[in-house]
């Protein structure tokens, strides 16, 4: 039977993280993630997670401790946004060059300055090189599942894994959610092994100085050099796609919930407009794309779901029939453009597949992104390729210039 | 080719050459005068300040004391704290010639 429940975002991160057995919570309170590790804190309190819960005096720390924890073997969580992300920047290289699989939220707001609580994604778009796996959700259900597969992928790439959602969009806005029963979820992710584990039985110094060459241990064993450790992470995120994927069709045979792309399409089939995006702002596109079919726009949306590793060849299958691309983002690469769309670009250039893009920059500082405001800015778009003026552009929706 | 390290993050564990052998770069190496050196003179275990000071850990409290240059990095610790005065640092190059 399915045990359906009316929840916020940030509640739905708290259970999935619940239903994964993790044994490590370290969290600094920041908006609008705080509600998220509040409620885990409740949990451990009262008993029905048996976790500790780690008190931080700030976010660098707080994942510092999960990776401590992580190196001696336990399954750990921690979840931030905006400020307290870039706090963590450092951490973050480290995490993912020790490669631990650790699962974190970040619940996307906007950056100062000027101070800002409310949602956009340039916080976690800007930890994109970070060597983290990056995963985007459209609604609080995706967002229950996302952090239970995030473990399964983490722990069998060893890589650390980033469940991005829109801060108040979607993180404090109550929607049904589905909830596997914990049974469901053991059978699905084994337990935590370590590819390596601290102890004092068999003491060796984990992330020593590396030099830019080889070195022959005392045992006359070559280990790697820097640049043959940053290889085996590039590698690892590269593997990780068939490894989303995997994990995405096992996911759906456990629930019924269909994850098998890393990305998502609406109407798509017959599309010639597509629409792409992260997060919810792709969930506002699908509404807008209706109305442009009211209208006789055959347009569809492919929602981008794991930005790192890029899913590539689906972008490129996606977007193989496409005559106009539209990429709304609620991020921006300052003196470019929206990152997913450079990517995008990037993706389908050599394929042949070459036809106008249009990036709309939307949403930032948590200005509200309505579904008319699409469908307008689309049409208008549409008329200006049509008429054969600028293919490629940048357009600030509903800013005033 | 020799076996290469399987693991997936950067480890090194404590044993001697763990790091291959960090005295080539030396430039002032250290002699020990035996005839100067306390515990060679009373043919017992004492002294050993170079030891206990050595930042490399590569003086041998032993009768007589040795010093691995493999690994010594030629610092002059040991010479400066010598109560007795037995060690003298010498340059690298004069002694190659």
């Amino acid at each position: 039977m399915d045990n359906v429940q009316i929840m916020t975002g940030n509640t739905a991160a708290a259970i999935a993280a619940k239903l994964c057995n993790i044994q490590v919570v370290a969290a600094y309170p920041i908006t609008p993630q705080t509600s998220l590790t509040e409620t885990l804190s409740q949990f451990i309190e009262s008993g029905e997670l048996k976790a500790e819960y780690v008190r931080v005096e700030s976010e660098h720390s707080a994942l510092t401790v999960c990776i401590s924890a992580s190196t001696v073997g336990a399954r750990v969580f921690t979840s931030t946004s905006s400020h307290g992300l870039l706090y963590m920047h450092e951490q973050l290289h480290w995490a993912a060059g020790s490669r631990l699989p650790i699962v974190m939220c970040c619940v996307n707001r906007g950056v100062g300055a000027p101070w800002s609580i409310f949602n956009d994604q340039q916080d976690s778009v800007a930890q994109r090189d970070t060597g983290w796996i990056q995963i985007y959700c459209r609604d609080n259900q995706e967002i229950l599942d996302s952090v239970i597969q995030a473990y399964r992928i983490a722990e069998e790439v060893y890589a650390p894994v980033m469940v991005c959602y829109d801060g108040f969009v979607l993180s404090h806005t109550m929607m049904p959610v589905s909830i596997p029963d914990q049974k469901a979820v053991n059978s699905f992710l084994p337990p935590y092994k370590p590819h390596t584990v601290l102890s004092v039985e068999n003491p060796y110094n984990i992330n020593p100085v590396i030099f830019p060459w080889l070195r022959e241990n005392a045992e006359g064993i070559i280990c790697d050099g820097y640049m043959e450790m940053r290889y085996k992470l590039q590698k690892a995120l590269d593997c990780a796609r068939e490894v989303i994927v995997a994990t995405g069709k096992k996911y759906a045979k456990l629930t019924g919930r269909n994850y098998d792309e890393m990305l998502w399409r609406y109407k798509t089939d017959d599309a010639q407009i597509i629409l792409t995006g992260m997060g919810s702002i792709a969930m506002e596109a699908t509404a807008a794309v209706d109305q442009l079919r009211k209208d006789g726009v055959k347009a569809g949306v492919a929602g981008i779901r794991v930005f790192r590793p890029f899913p590539v060849n689906d972008v490129r299958k996606a977007f193989s029939k496409a005559q106009t691309i539209i990429v709304l983002e609620k991020d921006i690469s300052y003196g470019y453009e929206g990152a997913l769309c450079s990517d995008i670009k990037a993706a389908l250039y050599g394929t042949g597949i070459n036809v106008p893009v249009h990036n709309f920059i939307a949403g930032l500082g948590g200005r509200d992104v309505k579904v008319r405001e699409i469908f307008e800015a689309v049409q208008q778009s549409l008329q200006e390729i049509a008429a054969g003026k600028e293919s490629n552009k940048t357009i600030w929706l509903n800013c005033r210039k | 080719m020799k076996n290469r390290d399987k693991n997936i993050s950067a480890m090194s564990t404590p044993a001697i050459a763990e790091g291959g052998k960090t005295g080539d770069w030396r430039d002032m190496r250290p002699v020990i005068d035996q005839k100067k050196c306390i515990p060679s003179i009373k043919g017992k275990a004492a002294c050993y300040l170079c030891w206990l000071y050595c930042p490399e850990g590569v003086v041998k409290a032993a009768i007589p004391v040795k010093i691995d240059l493999d690994y010594c990095k030629g610092c002059g610790i040991c010479a400066e704290e010598c109560p007795a005065q037995a060690i003298t640092m010498i340059k690298e190059v004069d002694d190659n010639g």
